[in-house]
């Protein structure tokens, strides 16, 4: 019963992902080519409603639904590992058109060849995992 | 009811992604759709090849179980709250993407000729989509984040490595679409 809720959640974010096409290749493809502010609104107004929200609960000192106080965990400081990482990561979303919720979500509107940008994916992961020590961060 | 049916506005899906972040925050969790792919490593045993691997993954099930909903939601979406409209494309791209070999652009979420597996199945198509998975999965885990856990919920939090990371995304984006393109795709 404990998972319910996160699957409730999945789901609602399923909902809303495909409902702002932001699942969609062609909405990504029009964002890099800056020909639709469609992207960057979605982006931009969650991100300023996410701000409000969070430096409200940090105000507030929410307790989680555990009853635990609620800590946002920050990020680690590099410029190395978030600019190559990022900009790899770019090119794969550039490219398959889907990032790491999308690819999920997609595989439930029916497009079963996503799981072989799942598999890449998966695969790339494990081989960050072997070269990490290699990588400057 | 013809409200939920049509494609959802921007200002309308941004601030409900939030909620998603919050949700997941007041649940005592973070909003990160990409550790998902290093709890599938661990599972499948990638923690005999690498330290990174090594932790407990059944401590991530909610983050599986959000993946699974996700999944579900797809399906809901397309099948019961679709009115079948098309994507409402600037004209500009659908020209853009004619002239790289994609037709009807817009008419569906993602283009066949990528997708369909008569086209995923070719060697070409094989390295687009393994190949594209490939980039955003080692890129995602070198930058500690992907499009929710850094455009989302760092920048939410006013975190600048998020900023940095969100900038490489476009980095990479732009030079992938402008770029390289040209070099994969031609009509």
């Amino acid at each position: 019963m404990k998972l319910l809720k996160y699957l409730m959640v999945g789901v609602f974010f399923g909902i809303v992902l495909v409902k702002s096409e932001a699942v969609s290749w062609y909405r990504i493809f029009e964002m890099f080519q800056f020909q639709s502010f469609h992207m960057y609104g979605i982006i931009g107004s969650a991100v300023v409603v996410g701000i409000a929200a969070i430096w409200l609960i940090k105000k507030s000192r929410l307790n989680s639904i555990e009853g635990q106080p609620i800590e946002i965990p920050s990020k680690d400081k590099s410029i190395a590992r978030y600019i190559i990482g990022g900009s790899v990561f770019g090119l794969g979303w550039g490219l398959a058109g889907a990032c790491p919720g999308p690819m999920y979500i997609l595989v439930g509107t029916g497009v079963l060849s996503m799981f072989l940008v799942i598999g890449g994916a998966i695969l790339g992961t494990f081989m960050y995992g072997v070269l990490r020590d290699k990588l400057p961060h | 009811m013809e409200l939920l049916l049509q494609p959802w506005p921007w200002y309308v899906s941004g601030p409900l992604i939030a909620l998603v972040m919050v949700l997941l925050i007041y649940f005592g969790k973070t909003f990160g759709m990409s550790s998902n792919l290093r709890t599938l490593c661990t599972m499948g045993g990638a923690d005999n090849f690498a330290s990174f691997f090594k932790f407990d993954w059944k401590s991530q099930i909610w983050n599986l179980t959000v993946v699974l909903g996700a999944v579900i939601g797809g399906f809901i979406a397309v099948n019961f709250l679709s009115d079948g409209s098309t994507i409402a494309l600037n004209p500009e791209t659908v020209s853009d993407l004619s002239s790289l070999g994609f037709e009807n652009a817009g008419a569906s979420l993602l283009p066949p000729e990528i997708y369909d597996w008569n086209a995923a199945l070719t060697l070409k198509g094989l390295l687009i989509l393994i190949g594209g998975g490939f980039l955003v999965g080692f890129g995602t885990r070198y930058a500690g984040g992907c499009t929710s856990g850094h455009a989302i919920s760092g920048l939410s939090n006013l975190q600048w490595p998020s900023l940095v990371a969100v900038i490489g995304f476009f980095i990479g984006g732009l030079v992938m679409v402008h770029f390289l393109y040209p070099l994969i795709f031609s009509a």
